[in-house]
């Protein structure tokens, strides 16, 4: 972003911070004529956009998604839709219910094809190449690309140790210190000091925002590049949420993460960019992409101005 | 104008007791029902009991010898004369018998099985599988005679070569080896005979039991990149272990009481025989039908007596079996 | 602008013609294996071929994607090797008994017994008319004792859940697996030893009811369940009572699924051989009378002509075999059908 784009936004956020405490939202600044109306979401994407900065280099490489649509048996479920996820970043997808986001991020890790009568087109791009590739070897995409579920889904025949561990032994991946990257993960997962002496208690005997941390940390434990998070935190009570989205943020220096979220405060305070996607009765399409901060504060597409301010959805 | 505050006499709300008296014709309904319900406990118990008390003098003078003894010996023959030797019953050879019979059935029924429903649930497409789970359920509902005639006409020449191929490579096994070159109608054959008996059963409940396995476990173990097998491994077969053995023991059930299909393809001799592939052997069932057709009235309370051995194994195995399965199926997690 | 869905995850054409080209050579190297050592026949060949399929296979998946491909390759094709030794005995014994059951089938088969003629005679005379009847007498009568008891037993578990459900339904599964002979024991010895009474196609019915009971509580049971408990409630909120609501909605509402538990509980007797011998014993002539005397049944017929071993009674045995399997088909046909029928409603 350009420096004097900067001045102009902090300008409006001032304004529109003034607007909003003395009279209700909807009422626009008062302002120049073409200047979209800001929704409060504006002030929280900028605030937290301000606290990131980058100190380390990320790893990998982005993921790009091209013309992906996906069908499940004649339902034409996502159509269209290229994004390209850059190193480092976090991503929001946000948009109605239905309207196919978590559809789009299955086919970012190739779990879509398990659904029977699932069908896909297009290409989904990790280091320039297309994982749908024929004679590419999905488990190792896998391990590249890994996901976290809405419902946290840590393994109860298994302890704690032995889930973050979970996926060393599923790929039989060989790893010299066990021990480290157990404590690593969790750590970075920010579960570290509530499970550090009962790693051997079952995995299901953690509440549910822990359990997600754990579920974390397990992914994190195959060292991916790309982390898909399907709305972690909707079964979550807020105070899990927070944790999580700490632990978001320190996961995106290191890594691209992908979250679907059809909370717009929570899309505000992690992402650094947010795509918006709509389904109008057809197939979901994308309707906008833009940092976080645009897409709250000046959307350029009447649709999406109308979703983030609540006026639908 | 003040309003007057007035003590509630009684601050705390106690439930009222509800009393529905049903009509008459529920009440006869309800009885009528419960005899019915209960027509399952009553014919158990008068089984149980009706056997036991017409055997009840060959157990009392043979005791646990009965069990354990080696000899069935009649001591009236088959003609009415009075025979030459004491009578001894003791049903231990043919136990055994049972055993071995069963043993064969399940070493080979229940990894077939167990593949079988590995297949159908995780790799078969869904229209295949539906067509051969019904095929599997028909497969259940085969009369046991038609395994024994199968199983005499059609399996017993190849049954024979294999055993022959046993015999001639792993010999040197012990149970593998022969006293004499007699491969018709051996234990082998009839354990064959008993996989094939319960290999629908084992696989439809394992099926149900894969089938079962929490979804999203599994997405959780394919978006950690594990393979197929590395997910079968780790989260299909830990949930499902138990309520398969469960099954497997409901395969045991029914091959330990197995009659005619045994008689058929199996030369009933009253001996331990352990090794398969000889033609002799037995089980407690077939043994029953064997004496039965020309037993004096004393021996037929010594094959009641055996009937209720047969009974009491095939309850318990029975009993702990569903016990299993129900227990995995209804385990939340 | 349309676009093609696709699905990349599906084999390629590659992938599938490497898998022919491995099944023939494995098929041309068992069979290369057999020619040139001691084994012979067909068994050895599928036994070599299927080794050396999945060596094959998995060693190909091994050096393309690894070792954990490998292993998935060696799992695929064991569960191939149980769904093949799962698949090969029903083809063969269905295959069998259409193929020779019919041989002893001719114009009179239906309407003559085995009174005149003995099991060895030539296929052209003497008949199933007897074993027919005595098959359906007692297909009836249990009929008459199994249904009642067993949809009452369902009820107790589903309608009026009372004391002991819990123990009665584990009962109602242990009665499953009694084996069958111990049935036909337990009412010889309750009925008919010792009291002068001799075998009569009633004493077989009740041997038959005690196995058929729990097939049909066990069914009717779960069909009970699926009728939604608003049906019920409805019910008794128009002031009916229970055995109305029972009688007038739930069962109505669960009629295929009872018809579907009767047929499995008559699938479940139809060829039950082992009772009958304590019980019904058998005759060569036709016996109208299910209460005194032996009767033919249609699994005494096949009993028969297995002890007797002639060829000609070996093809009588077969000809029993296949009217008893396509009875067995025909009722399996009509329940599913039914439930099928429910589920489409």
């Amino acid at each position: 972003m350009s420096d004097d784009k900067l001045e102009n936004n902090k300008n409006n956020e001032e304004n529109a911070m003034n607007a909003t405490t003395s009279t209700n939202t909807a009422q626009p600044p008062q302002e120049a004529a073409d200047q979209p109306k800001s929704s409060g979401l504006g002030d929280v994407a900028t605030a937290s956009a301000e606290r990131r900065v980058r100190t380390e280099q990320p790893i990998g490489s982005g993921l790009e998604a091209r013309n992906v649509h996906a069908w499940f048996g004649k339902y034409h479920a996502i159509s269209d839709i290229s994004l390209d996820f850059p190193t480092g970043t976090v991503t929001a997808l946000i948009g109605p219910s239905g309207c196919g986001k978590s559809t789009f991020l299955r086919t970012l890790n190739r779990m879509h094809e398990f659904i029977p009568g699932a069908a896909m087109a297009g290409e989904v791009l990790l280091h320039g190449k297309d994982i749908y590739a024929p004679g590419t070897d999905v488990t190792k995409i896998r391990l590249k690309i890994g996901m976290v579920f809405q419902k946290p889904n840590p393994f109860p025949s298994m302890t704690i140790g032995e889930n973050v561990l979970a996926g060393i032994k599923l790929a039989q991946l060989k790893i010299s210190d066990k021990k480290e990257l157990m404590e690593e993960c969790l750590e970075r997962a920010g579960l570290w000091n509530e499970v550090k002496d009962r790693l051997d208690q079952p995995g299901g005997s953690l509440s549910g925002g822990q359990q997600q941390r754990l579920c974390i940390a397990r992914s994190l434990a195959v060292r991916p590049e790309v982390l898909l998070m399907d709305e972690p935190c909707s079964a979550l009570d807020p105070g899990s949420t927070l944790k999580i989205e700490e632990t978001i943020g320190e996961l995106s220096k290191t890594m691209t993460v992908i979250i679907v979220t059809h909370n717009m405060q929570q899309a505000a305070r992690v992402s650094d960019y947010t795509a918006f996607l709509l389904s109008d009765g057809g197939p979901g399409q994308l309707i906008e992409f833009a940092p976080t901060r645009e897409i709250f504060t000046r959307p350029k597409d009447k649709r999406t101005e109308n979703y983030v301010t609540g006026r639908f959805g | 104008m003040t309003i007057a505050e007035i003590e509630r006499p009684n601050p705390a709300p106690v439930p009222r007791a509800l009393e529905t008296k049903p009509r008459i014709s529920d009440q006869i309904f309800r009885s009528i029902v419960a005899l019915g319900g209960f027509s399952s406990l009553i014919i158990l118990g008068l089984i149980a009991a009706y056997l036991f008390f017409r055997g009840y003098s060959i157990l009392r003078t043979e005791g646990l010898s009965f069990i354990t003894g080696y000899e069935w010996v009649s001591s009236i023959n088959s003609d009415g004369t009075a025979g030459s030797e004491q009578s001894t019953y003791g049903v231990g050879a043919m136990l055994l018998g049972t055993l071995v019979t069963a043993a064969i059935a399940l070493t080979i029924g229940v990894p077939v099985a167990v593949l079988a429903a590995l297949y159908l649930t995780f790799f078969a497409p869904v229209r295949i599988r539906n067509f051969l789970v019904s095929v599997v359920d028909l497969m259940a509902a085969f009369p046991s005679i038609l395994f024994g005639l199968w199983g005499l006409y059609v399996l017993m020449e190849p049954g024979m070569y294999v055993a022959e191929l046993l015999n001639k490579y792993l010999g040197w096994i012990p149970i593998f080896a022969v006293p004499v070159p007699v491969f018709l109608r051996s234990p082998f054959i009839a354990g064959l005979v008993l996989a094939v008996m319960i290999i629908p059963i084992v696989t439809a409940i394992s099926r149900e039991i894969f089938a079962q396995t929490p979804l999203d476990r599994i997405q959780a173990a394919y978006a950690l990149g594990a393979s197929k097998w590395a997910m079968i491994k780790n989260v299909a077969f830990p949930y499902s272990y138990s309520g398969v053995v469960g099954g497997a023991m409901l395969g045991l059930g029914r091959a330990m009481g197995e009659t005619v299909a045994v008689f058929t393809v199996l030369n009933i001799l009253y001996q331990a025989n352990f090794k398969i592939l000889l033609g002799a052997g037995g089980n407690l069932a077939s043994h029953i039908i064997l004496k039965f057709g020309e037993a004096s009235e004393e021996e037929i309370k010594a094959l009641m007596a055996a009937g209720f051995v047969l009974f009491l194994m095939t309850l318990g195995v029975n009993m702990l079996a569903n016990f299993i399965v129900s227990r995995t199926s209804r385990r939340g997690r | 602008m349309t676009v093609t869905p696709i699905k990349p995850w599906r084999a390629t054409k590659r992938d599938i013609a490497t898998q022919i080209a491995v099944l023939l050579a494995s098929v041309v190297a068992a069979y290369f294996l057999i020619a040139n050592t001691g084994f012979e026949g067909r068994l050895p060949l599928v036994i070599f071929f299927g080794i050396f399929s999945i060596t094959a296979l998995a060693i190909i998946s091994g050096l393309r994607r690894g070792k954990e491909a490998a292993k998935d390759a060696v799992l695929a094709g064991a569960a191939y090797v149980g769904l093949f030794a799962l698949l090969l005995p029903v083809v063969s014994i269905l295959w069998t008994v259409i193929s020779r059951g019919t041989a002893a089938i001719y114009g009179g088969f239906f309407t003559t017994d085995m009174s005149q003629d003995p099991f060895s005679s030539p296929l052209d005379a003497g008949g199933i008319k007897h074993a027919l009847i005595g098959t359906l007498w007692l297909i009836v009568i249990a009929l008459i004792i199994s249904v009642p008891l067993g949809i009452l037993t369902a009820l107790y578990l589903t309608e009026t859940k009372g004391p002991g459900s819990g123990l009665i339904r584990f009962l109602v599964q242990a009665m499953s697996g009694i084996p069958s002979i111990v049935a036909g024991l337990f009412i010889y010895s309750a009925l008919i030893s010792g009291t002068g009474r001799g075998f009569s196609g009633f004493m077989g019915a009740l041997a038959l009811s005690i196995l058929m009971i729990p097939t049909v509580a066990r069914t009717a049971e779960e069909v009970l369940k699926l009728v939604p408990p608003d049906l019920r409630e409805a019910g008794l909120a128009l002031g009916a009572t229970q055995w109305k609501t029972v009688a007038l909605v739930v069962l109505p509402a669960a009629k295929s699924g009872l018809v579907t538990a009767v047929i499995l509980g008559v699938a479940r007797i139809a060829g039950e051989t082992a009772p009958l011998l304590f019980t019904t014993g058998g005759a060569d002539a036709t016996n109208l009378n299910p209460m005194d005397d032996n009767m033919g049944t249609i699994p005494f017929y096949i009993w028969k002509a297995l002890i007797d071993g002639s060829p000609e009674a070996a093809s009588r045995a077969w000809a029993g075999i296949f009217i008893l399997m396509l009875a067995v088909l025909a009722l399996f046909g009509t329940a599913r059908y039914l439930s099928r029928a429910r589920t489409v409603r």
